[in-house]
């Protein structure tokens, strides 16, 4: 026995709530973080991700207080992402208790940052989120997209995952734009791509609609491992009950 | 002037907050100070050594805020918990930047050999090696485990991230060992001082179990 692949729950938060939207658009009230954080603790998610997607400067300040009163209560790793744009954002974060922070659209507006924030507190606690989409339009097959999935890049996300590992990135969390709050499944063909590409564990997101997808991310996608948000937020699924489908599939896992 | 129960070592490299948390949560009667300096080292009761990022980085800074002494002092007599470069750095060297670590330990520090690291299933083990892993407790047929691994199942799985491990050259010291893929020394011990790779502070009941265990812990 060996390292077990991890499931992530991950929390939209805005404004103070956890949300989870379709494709990034329509969003649903899905609960208080600090309470579905715990919730989640208790079920055995191995991480937790929180995405700030708040989109008014004035409410960022929420997201330090939420940290840090789940950083108090519940003693498994925190990553949070979203809006992350200098170092100091990451220092921010750090000292209200993540454990990693995600950085997305100022990696790619900024890579410097990706470089400086992993020279500063280390390759472990930088990860690097990718948000792509197959394109057809270009002479490769997925395209990295920012701001919510709204703006190409012209970057080949391949490449670009060997980029951002190459400037430090310790992690990296791909999630497929066109597959985002489907159900539909992962984007295996990608995430498979980029875990042959990179030594760094990846983590596969956007998609997943049973606790099939989530054994399918890990045997056809490669992925470290898988995150999910609403199969969890309402209900459908206990963490619990993912980690031993995935067992009963041959996947090790943290019981 | 207030009694220190435990002091958190901090040198400026990276968060201390988790760990400083997970204290106060299985101990919230203790004072637990995080504190970069000599004399609260000197006259705590107990040291957590944590560390994180690159270890040629927190040697240097530990050295730059006169911490080595008090570090080493209380490593030789009072309990100590060391977590991953915490860990690291007791030994006298690491493959990590070529660097010279504290020498309390004979043995070096080294990185996982990437090339062709796959699991039993043939898949790609990726590194950092990153994620929850079983712990294997050392102990001779006829020893008890150490009184750190108390209420913790042999197996039990453990938080890690890191892309470095020990070599020690006393096979005595080993408390614990994981495979990935092949075994290397996750834990430690000597005396008052008990080290490990892993993370407790983010391993969840285990992981708190064995914080609780230190903060309990009277060495012999």
């Amino acid at each position: 026995m060996g390292l077990a692949k991890r499931i992530i729950p991950c929390l939209d938060v805005t404004n103070g709530r956890v949300v989870k939207g379709v494709n990034f658009l329509e969003l649903r009230d899905a609960g208080d973080p600090v309470e579905i954080a715990r919730r989640y603790d208790e079920q055995g998610a191995d991480e937790l991700t929180f995405l700030d997607i708040t989109a008014s400067s004035d409410n960022r300040g929420l997201i330090l207080h939420i940290i840090e009163e789940v950083a108090s209560q519940v003693f498994i790793p925190l990553t949070v992402g979203g809006g992350v744009r200098e170092v100091e954002d990451v220092r921010r974060l750090l000292n209200a208790g993540a454990d990693k922070v995600s950085i997305n659209t100022t990696a790619v507006l900024n890579p410097k940052v990706v470089q400086d924030a992993t020279a500063k507190f280390g390759s472990q606690c930088i990860v690097v989120a990718i948000d792509a989409k197959k394109v057809d339009n270009q002479p490769f097959e997925w395209e990295v997209f920012t701001h919510g999935g709204r703006k190409p890049t012209g970057l080949d996300a391949v490449k670009w995952a060997e980029y951002m590992v190459s400037l430090g990135a310790g992690e990296l969390l791909i999630t497929s734009m066109d597959r985002d709050g489907t159900k539909i499944g992962f984007n295996n063909p990608l995430n498979k791509a980029i875990s042959n590409a990179v030594e760094v564990p990846i983590i596969a997101s956007g998609g997943v609609g049973n606790l099939q997808h989530l054994v399918d991310g890990v045997k056809e996608g490669g992925a470290d491992a898988v995150l999910a948000a609403s199969i969890f937020h309402y209900g459908e699924y206990t963490v619990k009950q993912a980690k031993e489908y995935m067992a009963q599939h041959g996947i090790e896992v943290r019981l | 002037m207030s009694t220190i129960d435990i002091a958190v070592v901090d040198y400026g490299m990276g968060n201390l907050r988790s760990v400083s948390k997970a204290l106060e949560h299985v101990a919230p009667t203790k004072n637990v100070v995080v504190t970069s300096r000599p004399d609260d080292v000197a006259k705590a009761s107990r040291v957590v050594f944590p560390g994180q990022g690159a270890m040629p980085d927190c040697i240097k800074e530990l050295d730059a805020r006169g911490l080595r002494a008090a570090v080493l002092d209380a490593a030789q007599n009072k309990p100590f918990l060391g977590i991953c470069i915490g860990l690291q750095m007791l030994f006298e060297h690491s493959e990590e930047g070529d660097a010279a670590g504290l020498g309390f330990f004979k043995g070096s520090v080294k990185r996982f050999v990437t090339e062709n690291m796959v699991d039993a299933q043939g898949e790609k083990l990726k590194v950092p090696h990153m994620g929850w892993n079983q712990v294997y407790q050392h102990r001779s047929p006829d020893a008890n485990a150490h009184p750190l691994w108390h209420g913790i199942e042999d197996g039990a799985r453990f938080y890690y991230v890191h892309s470095y491990y020990v070599q020690p050259e006393d096979e005595g010291i080993i408390e614990g060992f994981t495979n990935y893929p092949e075994r290397f020394t996750c834990a430690v011990a000597k005396d008052n001082l008990f080290a490990v790779q892993f993370h407790p502070e983010k391993s969840a009941h285990a992981g708190l179990q064995l914080l609780s265990n230190f903060v309990s812990w009277t060495p012999k």
